[in-house]
């Protein structure tokens, strides 16, 4: 029997949030002022949390591994945000906005979370124009949106090809104004590695000092994980390199559950793989599918010879190449859903069509939108007699204007002129709608702590749409959590302040020092990346773009004996109480190597395919995934028991109000 | 390729450090720079040396994590590029290649190539900000339109990733171009005018006290800037910083 609460508030879907602030407690400033809250992450999601929360006048103490709160892994997303402002007039509105999520996310996401979020989104536009964030403006001094895979309206707002970072130093910038007034702690290069919970309550965390290697203890009277994603299990990944589940598996360790780990999300456009001493991938904006055409050649005499050298793609006309996206989805065309976008150029290379040395690659193309914008360029000039030189030029100035720094990306990469040749592309992970399970609240199964941004399950579904991770980032953080926090911290305003030389402080810190010490006392003979490789290629192999079952089953095996082997034969230089990035690897991968398992074990119990999760087992004739909500309609939320394959399962049966469940289509 | 790498190792901050000779062979021109240190890291590793320690996170140009100092240029030989983007294609078979840390009172190092550049955080606490709290009740985004020439230009500035490039590579370690970008980006919008003055003064004041140099119009930081950030934007400090220090009497 489920043991899950989700606490949606009863009422209109449409009301639910705003009945719901009217009727929580709140903590009157006086009382804030004695309450202590450990914000764990420094992105979109932990920032803008730790400043609201420092604004409202809790004392905060956050927490990044970097060396500075402004370089959390937020700060490389590229494409934009959504908000349902309308303001181009096209008909959004916060109830499209909700709908789209839902059914972009398959249709596995709650109803009243994914409502409110839509709800605040317009609020988080004001809030980052009045912090001075220079999103992209038209002419006549307004905001310019563009649109993104998964909806029919422009609601991306952006800042040409860094949104993220733009967002994030906006988010820095309130962090820093608090840092300033002593409100919020700052704690740079320090790594949470595990949660303290006192008489049932989350009371603060252990760190570890990434400069001198020392364990520090922190208290507070409620704790927030903000730590992102854990796309970084698959080794190569547009993750940041240090990006890590830690801290979310530490709090999963404790008793926070663990929701559908195994929804992760591959992006369509990513730079393909060169190499075996390749360590990331990088991402090169979705918002390219505004313009840019997706194609292979028709011929697969054509593929050959383009990966033998023999061929250019600039050497094959229009009438031979295959826009499969355009030819399969003709409704949204190069703009369907990233794992439709992904899926089907897998299906392209692997029935032998890709266009790289590797076979991994298909074209993104510019030439037809560089020749229309340069047509339309002239025609302004008035420059009716303009050759096809002449237009070309015009057309590249305006798509240098658009996307000028992830063309430049992608020339320093690849080497290759993508205003010339076509880039080639190819799908990697990129997100993960998996993660901590919350309620309405954000809060986790442990009570007091809180999962908010990437590192939460809780508002995509099985597939996110693009531009909405930075949405729901910035949404927690500013606009949620600071009122649900409060209702339970109207409970903890006499507690004082917590002490940490409470025994289960102590014991927390033995503990994490007896796993440091056994990982330094393993001197065996492979680093820590070797495993880390390894593993990334059991989970990218068969708990990657399609799963089976035989394939889940023998990765759950195989993830199992790496582990093993982990513990026998790693080496990591150095010693524990000094500077060593080697340590702090091991101390990620170890995290790492039993997630994996877990994302395999959630795969295989669910036997449909939705969203970013497509099982071989379950698909339509054409190939299309088929998704089976009589069984599934639920969110698998798994409770740790020592072995991550004898997890328990526990259902939160989805209830839709609202939404009708229908098959996603996009044709 | 085969390399000769000069690489500064300096185990603690108190540690006087040295450059060590490592040769290493099999790299390849689609490596970037920082997987040729991978690939020297592995190879120590397996023979039970301690590997150079660099800082990085993104590897894609925009964390402004990486930091290395490649044959006396900041972010090495290539143009508006950062180390992590800095790719092997750029060096030849037989190159000896230089690799220091950032140098600078402001920013001590850590370890070998990693330095401490808490200072540049230090600097945004005291003025890099609009004072606005979170309510959602700010006015609607698009009730102040703001001239797309303002709005990009603020932008531009807005692109600098804190890296420290410019200090490492001015011969005073003066901050100026990172501060100016900070003040410009915010003094170009209706949102940050009100507040400029006093965060000039302050940002400025926190920067001298963090023991940067004073800006002596070389030009130098611009050149090594990962981002382009442009000059024009000390001159708008410049600007912005006497406006200030006239009300300020
Ligand atoms: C290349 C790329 C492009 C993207 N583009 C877009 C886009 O255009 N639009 C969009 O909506 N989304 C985009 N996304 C997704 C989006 O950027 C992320 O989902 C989002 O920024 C995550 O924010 P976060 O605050 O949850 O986590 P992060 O930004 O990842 O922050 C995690 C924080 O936690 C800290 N941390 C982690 N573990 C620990 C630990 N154990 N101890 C202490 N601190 C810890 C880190 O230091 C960091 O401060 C993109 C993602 C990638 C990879
Ligand atoms: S101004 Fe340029 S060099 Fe200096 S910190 Fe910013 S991006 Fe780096
Ligand atoms: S590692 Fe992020 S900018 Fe180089």
């Amino acid at each position: 029997m489920s043991v899950l609460d989700s606490k949606i508030p009863s009422g209109a879907l449409s009301t639910k949030w705003s009945s719901y602030k009217d009727h929580i407690r709140l903590v009157n400033p006086a009382n804030k002022r004695n309450i202590d809250i450990i914000v764990v992450g420094t992105g979109l999601a932990g920032g803008s949390a730790s400043a609201s929360l420092a604004e409202l006048g809790y004392n905060v103490h956050s927490f990044c591994f970097q060396d500075s709160p402004r370089r959390a892994h937020s700060i490389a997303a590229q494409g934009g945000i959504n908000a349902a402002k309308n303001y181009q007039g096209d008909g959004d509105s916060v109830f499209r906005l909700f709908y789209d999520t839902i059914k972009g996310g398959d249709y596995r996401a709650r109803e009243g979370n994914v409502y409110r979020l839509a709800e605040v989104s317009a609020s988080i536009i004001d809030q980052c124009v009045a912090q001075g964030v220079p999103f992209a403006r038209e002419y006549g001094g307004l905001l310019d949106n563009r649109s993104f895979g998964g909806s029919q309206v422009s609601r991306t707002f952006y800042a040409k090809g860094q949104t993220g970072q733009q967002l994030l130093l906006g988010a820095y910038s309130a962090m820093s104004r608090q840092i300033g007034k002593g409100k919020i702690k700052m704690h740079t290069r320090h790594e949470m590695l595990d949660l303290v919970i006192v008489d049932g309550k989350a009371r603060g965390i252990i760190a570890r000092n990434l400069v001198t290697g020392k364990l520090e203890r922190f208290s507070a009277h409620a704790v927030v994980i903000a730590s992102g994603g854990y796309g970084n299990v698959f080794y190569l990944s547009t993750n940041a390199m240090g990006s890590n589940v830690t801290a979310a598996w530490k709090i999963h360790k404790k008793g926070a559950f663990f929701a559908n780990p195994c929804y992760t999300q591959i992006h369509p456009t990513c730079i393909p793989v060169s190499g075996d001493h390749q360590s990331k991938l990088t991402l090169m904006s979705e918002s390219l599918r505004n313009d840019g055409r997706i194609w292979v050649p028709k011929n697969l005499e054509d593929s050959k010879a383009i990966r033998e050298g023999r061929m250019k793609p600039t050497d094959i006309k229009d009438e031979d190449k295959d826009f499969f996206l355009e030819r399969r989805y003709p409704a949204f065309g190069n703009l369907v859903p990233r794992d439709v976008a992904s899926r089907a150029a897998k299906e392209r290379c692997d029935a032998g069509y890709g266009v790289n040395a590797t076979g991994e690659a298909v074209y993104l193309d510019f030439a037809s939108a560089i020749e229309r914008y340069g047509r339309e360029k002239a025609k302004i000039a008035h420059n009716e007699n303009a050759s096809i030189e002449e237009i070309m030029e015009l057309g590249t100035q305006v798509v240098k204007a658009k996307y000028g720094n992830l063309f430049q990306m992608y020339y320093k990469i690849v080497d290759q002129d993508p205003y010339k040749t076509p880039m080639m592309i190819y799908p990697a992970v990129h997100y993960t709608m998996g993660g901590i399970w919350v309620d309405y609240n954000l809060m986790t199964t442990i009570t007091g702590c809180y999962a908010t941004g990437e590192a939460n399950f809780s508002d995509h579904g099985a597939n996110r749409l693009g531009a909405s991770a930075l949405m729901q980032g910035l949404a927690d953080g500013y606009f949620v959590l600071p009122y649900t926090i409060a209702d339970y911290l109207a409970d903890e305003i006499r507690t004082g302040k917590i002490s940490t030389e409470l025994p289960e402080f102590i014991q927390a810190e033995a503990d994490v020092k007896a796993g440091i010490d056994r990982l330094m006392n393993i001197k065996g003979t492979k680093s820590v990346d070797y495993f880390h490789k390894r593993l990334g290629k059991i989970i990218w192999d068969k708990v990657g773009m399609s799963r089976d079952e035989e394939g889940l089953k023998w990765a759950i095996n195989e993830v199992q004996k790496l582990r093993e082997e982990f513990y026998n034969d790693l080496r990591i230089p150095g010693t524990v109480d000094s500077f060593n990035p080697e340590l702090d690897k091991a101390n990620r991968v170890c995290d790492f190597l039993e997630l994996g398992e877990l994302m395999a074990v959630d795969a295989l119990n669910r036997t449909e395919s939705c969203g970013g999760h497509f099982r071989e087992e379950s698909q339509t004739e054409e190939g299309e995934a088929k998704r089976n909500d009589k069984d599934f309609a639920y969110v698998a939320a798994w409770e740790y028991t020592g072995k991550p394959a004898e997890a328990i399962l526990h259902k939160e049966q989805l209830v839709f109000e609202e939404i009708k469940l229908v098959e996603r289509n996009y044709k | 390729m085969k390399l000769t790498l000069k690489i500064w190792r300096q185990n603690s901050a108190t540690d006087k450090g040295q450059m060590v000779t490592y040769p290493i062979d099999g790299i390849e021109g689609d490596m970037s720079f920082l997987e040729m240190m991978d690939v020297l890291n592995e190879e120590l590793i397996v023979k039970g040396e301690d590997p150079v320690a660099f800082d990085h996170d993104c590897r894609e140009g925009i964390c402004g994590m990486c930091s290395l100092f490649i044959n006396g240029e900041a972010h090495g030989p290539d143009r508006a590029v950062t180390t992590c983007q800095l790719h092997m294609r750029k060096f030849n078979d037989g190159d000896t290649i230089y690799i220091e840390p950032w140098r600078a009172k402001a920013f001590p190092v850590i370890k070998d190539l990693v330095v401490d550049r808490g200072a540049f955080d230090r600097i945004m606490a005291s003025g890099g900000f609009v004072s606005v709290n979170t309510s959602g009740n700010t006015v609607d985004a698009n009730a102040i339109p703001i001239s797309k020439i303002d709005a990009d230009k603020a932008f531009e500035a807005a692109t600098c990733i804190g890296c420290g490039a410019c200090v490492a590579t001015c011969v005073n370690a003066s901050a100026m171009l990172y501060v100016a970008a900070k003040v410009s980006q915010l003094a170009l919008l209706p949102q940050g005018k009100v507040e400029a003055k006093e965060r000039v003064l302050n940002m400025v004041k926190t920067m001298d006290e963090e023991g940067f140099g004073n800006c002596t119009n070389t030009g130098a930081c611009a050149v090594e800037c990962p981002k382009e950030i442009s000059l024009d934007n000390i001159a708008r400090m410049n600007r912005e910083y006497f406006k200030g220090m006239i009300s300020a009497e």
